[in-house]
């Protein structure tokens, strides 16, 4: 599903790699979290399997593709074999919630007979039944972050990347998040998520990744979070 | 392609920048008008030039039978074939003449005809009316009067007429103006792409929320592109419908209504000749703005 090998990755104008000599491999159907503190390249791992950058060094393997040989125009199509789920929720505040969701397929030129079908199932999968017509104002944060979910859920992806989706929450909302995120693995797609919240991680007990500048220093199935602040 | 989505995208994105979307249309229109109307001032010239203008410099009016009683020149009738075979032999002597052409009353009548189609002299006109002459080019253009001394007042001919004497003057000006519009035109071009963009920055930037999930669900370059290139389209659109209605107002209001009145003498240019230029107008008024919107997008827009 996912694989790294001896990947780095240096910004230009930066003496410090982002990344340094990282290689791992994530299989089908696994939830994996993705540990370390702010600047240990977290942020910078998840763009590496957006492609939203590329790896200065080794080889980006995503969904059987080597992303640095993926040329741009190919990049959409990868794309839509994930979701993606950000702290902020990147809701459009002047869409409702329903309109929102159908957003993500209605840009890919999905039918509408398609989008009218499936809109209201994956709401009501993350929880949202019968909100379709509600403005993101109106919902609570971990509402709206269901919303994000039923977005990068839609089109059924392999793969979900959840950049801190708790971050903005309170701990019982988290919980819900968490509950919601461990149902869509369940359902067979693989989800890789980049938190801070140490309660979360140490009550899962997934697959934990660390991080500390640059370099993979923990890969341990079962984890707990590890680190003390 | 979800067509209602993109011109919903379209129409939103226009009303949201709309003192912008103004001035595009504006100097759209502006720079058009001046393109059109430089265009059909090229015409005008063409047309006043006739056949022979850009071909000699010289023309021999030969006397024909209607001649001897209104020209003193041709008192003694009309021109002899022994004449016009004197003329011919003559003007090919001489030094400073490159080429000789004839022209035959029937074809002097076909050139008038397709000169001036309406004009009100022409039903009642006939071939024998017309004027046989020779057309004279020189090698040196400025040795006009050296043929003219030669041939004025010589038996046979009616009138020995400089070609550039009678328009030159009045074409350097049109010309001069054509020049002046075309300048204008491009410095207007100019700024209606600096307009657009800076109307696509400001659209991609109220946007960006937009585009960057469309980037993220995997939406196609082409697809988050679209929305913007069309919104300068169809502004560019609107403003090469403005063009072409001061191109037909122009037409109308200053050409039918006042200058024909003004100067009958001159065959003005027709509808069909402004028609013709409309489909150009409106052409570069949605291709120009499209393409400056594609350019800013490389620069302003990430997809």
């Amino acid at each position: 599903m996912i694989r790294f090998d001896n990947v780095s990755k240096r910004y230009p104008k930066q003496n410090h790699p982002a990344l340094r000599d990282v290689s791992l491999e994530i299989e089908r159907g696994e939830f994996v979290f993705l540990v370390g503190s702010s600047g240990s390249g977290k942020s910078t791992f998840l763009r590496l399997l957006l492609r939203e950058e590329r790896a200065s060094e080794g080889q980006v393997h995503v969904l059987g593709k080597d992303l640095n040989r993926l040329s741009n125009w190919k990049v959409p199509h990868m794309r839509r074999q994930l979701g993606t789920v950000f702290q902020d929720f990147r809701l459009l505040p002047n869409k409702t919630v329903g309109e929102n969701v159908a957003f993500a397929l209605e840009v890919i030129g999905k039918p509408r007979g398609q989008i009218r079908k499936t809109v209201p199932e994956v709401l009501d999968l993350v929880g949202l039944g019968g909100k379709d017509d509600r403005m993101p104002g109106e919902l609570s944060g971990g509402e709206q972050q269901r919303v994000a979910i039923a977005r990068a859920f839609v089109n059924r992806p392999m793969l979900l990347i959840a950049d801190e989706p708790t971050g903005n929450l309170d701990p019982q909302t988290s919980v819900g998040i968490m509950k919601l995120l461990d149902r869509i693995n369940r359902t067979g797609t693989t989800v890789v998520m980049a938190t801070h919240d140490q309660q979360i991680v140490d009550q899962m007990r997934k697959r934990v990744i660390e991080l500390e500048k640059g370099r993979l220093v923990r890969d341990q199935s079962r984890g707990v979070y590890g680190y003390q602040h | 392609m979800r067509a209602q989505f993109v011109f919903s995208e379209i129409g939103v994105g226009l009303r949201r920048n709309l003192t912008m979307t103004f001035a595009v249309i504006v100097s759209v229109a502006i720079s058009l008008a001046l393109l059109g109307g430089a265009l059909l001032a090229g015409q005008q010239v063409n047309q006043m030039k006739g056949y022979w203008y850009d071909k000699v410099q010289v023309s021999i009016y030969l006397c024909n039978k209607t001649d001897a009683a209104t020209a003193p020149a041709c008192a003694r009738g009309a021109v002899t074939g022994q004449q016009k075979r004197e003329i011919k032999a003559d003007l090919e002597k001489m030094r400073v003449v490159d080429k000789v052409y004839y022209e035959s009353s029937e074809q002097a009548f076909k050139h008038y005809k397709e000169q001036f189609p309406d004009s009100p002299l022409a039903p009642s006109l006939t071939p024998d009316q017309m004027q046989e002459s020779y057309r004279v080019k020189l090698s040196d253009p400025e040795k006009f009067e050296v043929v003219s001394t030669a041939f004025s007042g010589r038996q046979g001919v009616h009138s020995v007429q400089d070609q550039k004497d009678l328009l030159e003057d009045l074409f350097n000006l049109l010309s001069g103006m054509n020049r002046a519009a075309l300048f204008l035109m491009a410095l207007m071009l100019i700024v209606a792409g600096l307009l657009i963009v800076n109307t696509v920055r400001v659209s991609a930037f109220s946007r960006r929320r937009e585009t960057g999930i469309m980037r993220l669900v995997g939406a196609s370059s082409f697809y988050i592109q679209i929305p913007f290139i069309m919104e300068a389209a169809v502004a560019g659109l609107l403003g090469g419908l403005l063009a072409c209605g001061m191109l037909m107002s122009g037409k109308y209001f200053l050409i039918d209504q006042w200058l024909r009145e003004q100067i009958p003498l001159i065959n003005f240019i027709g509808w069909d000749s402004v028609l013709k230029v409309l489909p150009l107008v409106l052409a570069v008024g949605v291709i120009m703005p499209a393409f400056a919107a594609f350019l800013a997008l490389r620069k302003y827009l990430r997809v």
